[in-house]
């Protein structure tokens, strides 16, 4: 281990809090498949920066500073079992040494770069394993692989703190229990297994996109963590829906500052000005989108290996892939008038088939409406809001009264309204359909007030 | 590491899957060595359910707790981990019919 024995202790210092925050999530990665037990990882990986901030200034920095820190932490682990024991009864020294010798040989295992290239990916899947509650799944994300305090996770989620720590301290007792195991699925299990960590990614992105602005700086912040996240899974594991989130999530993000108003209320899609959306997170979402969408390999080229190895993806796109080539068509259209909406009902068709959820089809149908005109749209909507789904989501109204105004059928359009308004919880859209209601003209000649201005509120818009 | 399966059905869906095809699957599951033990139980109200306070040990008919699904039966499973244990829990046939609870088995603590 080559030394760098010439730094000052301040510099270490500011060397050692830079290595925290970029390498910590994966020491402690290492240290859980080591030691086996999340809270024994959590506390030996503290211990071992601690270390590094005490022996390097005298040592000097190793050169590769991850393996040292895996090995103090393991040691620092092993000792304190050890010290312990000390404590206790000394016919319990039988069950120290079982305890140590349980602990993998780590030297043992630093050949073996796969295990510890995989051990940030291990980590996911376990946080995201699908025996925990999705409200579990997110906590233990944010807490163990974005390394956020539980003070911070219960701010962003508007929760009590000691509701977050309960939540934190049962599913890592479950995982301890149950015997969660420690592992990236085998192929055959990934595709399942991978949405349920893009399901994680995306809820905490959609906590974060979904709050107003103004008084909720941490939930912008997770969106951001989110992104972050689908990088992170992305770069472990290049997988086509991956890839098909990480877009989504950037090109919804690419909209925020167009997305809201001086006074924090909601502007449609339509309505947006385009020159504040971010291009860079744009250019970025649509590379992204175009790999997802990109041809399959051949099987062939892809080799017969059957646990893919993880540079060529293993599963098919699917319903995220689809929604970010959707965000992608709006995101590259110069006007709200130029939007290739044959493009997105054509994308939407795809997506009604892998997803075939009442929402989608109100999407599709919205599209529909504005690629054929709103009398097409019409009896679409109308047959989804017959079939009753959709009788308590305020966007299907929200829908229907659009449509019906621009066929200046007044009256229909007055009732959707109301009852969209009767079922909408958050503020701004509140205050968006209530201007719609109050911008409808009187009842009279409906084909003299028709209108031309298409405005559609639903969850892709905005 | 053990994992006991606890198979609930409704009381009308008890009989929804043969009993040859729960013996076939059980049959096969055993093959595999990963059965420690595996029984189908008779209906609740054949349950006596005890409890023994100050001294004196009553007994009531029926089960401890009335519930929509009534454990039908259960497995108890050697598993590495849970995916292995889910793994097996999910060959079990009254799967499609009800629903199976995957618990990790406890060691007692010896300490008095």
């Amino acid at each position: 281990m080559s030394v760098d024995a010439d730094a000052a202790p301040a510099d270490i210092a500011a060397t050692v809090a830079a290595l925290f925050r970029r390498d910590s999530r994966k020491v402690l990665a290492t240290l859980i498949r080591l030691l086996g037990d999340f809270d024994l990882a959590e506390e030996a990986m503290q211990d071992a920066f601690r270390a590094a901030v005490e022996q390097w200034p005298r040592d000097g920095i190793p050169a590769n500073p991850v393996p040292w820190l895996v090995s103090a932490g393991r040691f620092k682990a092993i000792d304190g079992i050890r010290r312990r024991a000390r404590f206790d009864a000394i016919d319990e020294a039988g069950d120290v040494a079982t305890a140590v010798e349980a602990i993998p040989d780590s030297a043992a295992r630093w050949d073996e770069g796969e295990e510890i290239a995989d051990d940030p990916l291990r980590l996911i899947f376990t946080c995201c394993h699908p025996s925990l509650s999705a409200d579990a799944q997110v906590a233990l994300t944010l807490r163990e692989i974005s390394g956020l305090t539980t003070e911070e996770i219960a701010r962003a989620f508007l929760a009590p703190p000691a509701t977050l720590a309960q939540r934190i301290v049962r599913a890592k007792a479950k995982i301890r229990a149950a015997r969660i195991p420690y592992k990236v699925p085998e192929a055959r299990e990934l595709g399942e297994r991978l949405a349920s960590v893009l399901r994680v990614i995306y809820l905490v992105f959609n906590e974060g996109y979904s709050a107003s602005a103004g008084a909720s700086l941490t939930r912008a912040d997770l969106s951001a963590e989110a992104i972050r996240l689908g990088r992170l899974v992305v770069e472990l594991l290049p997988e086509r829906e991956a890839m098909g989130l990480l877009a989504l999530m950037l090109l919804q993000e690419s909209r925020r500052a167009a997305r809201t108003g001086p006074n924090g209320e909601l502007v449609t899609l339509e309505a947006q000005d385009r020159t504040l959306w971010n291009r860079a997170q744009i250019d970025e979402g649509v590379a992204w989108v175009e790999r997802a969408l990109a041809a399959e390999p051949t099987p062939t080229s892809r080799g017969a290996a059957a646990p893919a190895r993880r540079d060529s993806p293993a599963v098919r796109f699917g319903p995220y892939a689809l929604q970010a080539a959707i965000a992608a068509v709006h995101a590259s259209a110069a006007s709200a008038e130029a939007t290739d909406w044959a493009e997105i009902v054509g994308l939407y068709d795809v997506l009604v088939r892998l997803q075939p959820t009442a929402v989608v089809a109100l999407n599709r149908a919205v599209a529909v409406a504005m690629r054929d005109g709103p009398a097409a749209g019409l009896p679409l909507i109308e047959t989804l809001l017959a079939d009753g789904q959709l009788q308590d989501y305020h966007l299907a109204h929200a829908a229907r009264a659009d449509i019906c105004r621009r066929l200046g059928r007044h009256a229909d359009a007055r009732a959707s309204y109301q009852r969209a308004l009767s079922l909408v919880r958050q503020e701004p859209e509140r205050e968006f359909l209530a201007a719609r209601l109050r911008d409808l003209p009187p009842d009279v000649d409906p084909v003299r007030r028709r209108s031309t201005s298409p405005v559609i509120l639903f969850k892709d818009d905005r | 590491m053990k994992y006991l399966c606890l198979v609930y059905l409704e009381p009308d869906k008890l009989h929804a899957v043969p009993d040859s095809e729960c013996l076939a699957a059980s049959e096969r599951l055993r093959a595999e060595g990963r059965v420690v033990a595996a029984e189908a139980l008779h209906p609740v109200h054949t349950a006596t359910t005890l409890r023994l306070r100050d001294g004196a040990l009553t007994m009531t008919d029926g089960p401890f707790a009335e519930t929509k699904e009534q454990l039908a039966g259960f497995y108890l499973f050697d598993a590495a981990d849970l995916d292995e244990a889910v793994a097996l829990a999910a060959r079990i046939p009254p799967v499609r019919t009800g629903s199976i609870e995957v618990r990790p088995v406890r060691d007692l603590d010896p300490t008095p």
